[in-house]
């Protein structure tokens, strides 16, 4: 009978999960990108805008565009700061007033 | 056709306009091709590559239509919020932000206005000086953010408030009197421009 060699665990050092998380800078929250409420800007073309750049169907679009209306803002997109900031900027381009935030809710 | 967009085989639109209306809208556009400026472009002799790499502005335009223009990316109504950024921090993020876009913000906003001026200069009028505008999917498109940009700049300037809508709004009330007529009478008609050309848009 051969000789079993049985496969040892190889030890691994593993940092000090609670030293790693202490190393993030800023906890790993998403960002978001709000709209505001505006009262030169058309409710049909903050609809299309809606529509066209974040290719949301016609029932989303008009959702967050009642919001924004109502409530006087509406979370329109959320990722990375940078996708966010992006988002921001098309909407600046489009003349819609829209801010980017951490979300904390 | 007459005073609204329809849409046209293959995405564009078109839309009858006489000729007082395509003087006023040329005189808009140029008016707003004045306000968002020259800004960035360089001067004849300078290093072309330069302009690559030429920063933004880092503070918010003093003029409130540019400020409405080109509003600040970080802190919204209602922040600071508690627990969240502090006021500093926010500016900071927002003079950054400012920094890597306005140009690219501003340029884009010229280019949809240049593209109004050069189709109104490229009709043909007729006759009495009217003519049809016939726009491709991508002139629709800028001539839609140009129109919603004069409104905002109309708008910021006659200070619009949510109480002025709707047809019982003061703005539809005014006196002939008021200095503040014809540009109302202009805002409102950009309006119903800009409503006509979203509706041929739509997806």
């Amino acid at each position: 009978m051969g000789q079993v060699s049985v496969a040892t665990p190889l030890e691994i050092e593993r940092p000090d999960s609670a030293e790693e998380a202490f190393q993030v800078p800023e906890p790993d929250v998403p960002w978001v990108t709000l709209v505001h409420n505006d009262p030169v800007n058309l409710m049909s073309y903050v609809t299309y805008v809606f529509q066209a750049y974040f290719g949301y169907s016609k029932d989303k679009a008009q959702r967050l565009m009642m919001d924004v209306h109502h409530k006087g803002r509406a979370v329109v997109s959320s990722g990375s700061r940078e996708e966010m900031e992006r988002d921001v900027q098309a909407m600046h381009g489009y003349g819609l007033w829209a801010t980017l935030t951490q979300d904390r809710d | 056709m007459a005073g609204h967009f329809e849409a046209t085989p293959g995405g564009g639109a078109a839309v009858a306009l006489d000729e007082v209306e395509i003087s006023i809208l040329r005189s808009l556009a140029v008016q707003l091709l004045e306000l968002i400026g020259p800004g960035d472009q360089p001067a004849e002799d300078a290093d072309p590559l330069a302009a690559l790499f030429a920063e933004g502005p880092s503070k918010p335009p003093c003029d409130p239509a540019l400020a409405r223009l080109f509003p600040d990316a970080y802190g919204g109504p209602g922040e600071p919020a508690e627990g969240g950024k502090p006021e500093e921090e926010l500016r900071e993020f927002s003079s950054e932000f400012r920094r890597f876009t306005e140009m690219d913000l501003r340029s884009g906003k010229r280019e949809d206005a240049l593209t109004v001026v050069r189709t109104l200069d490229a009709l043909s009028p007729v006759g009495d000086g009217g003519a049809v505008l016939t726009l491709t999917a991508d002139e629709a498109l800028r001539w839609l953010r140009t129109l919603n940009d004069l409104r905002l700049t109309i708008g910021t300037r006659l200070e619009v408030s949510d109480e002025d809508q709707g047809e019982e709004g003061s703005l539809y009330r005014l006196p002939d009197s008021d200095p503040r007529k014809p540009m109302v009478m202009a805002y409102l008609w950009l309006g119903a421009l800009q409503e006509t050309l979203v509706e041929t848009l739509m997806p």
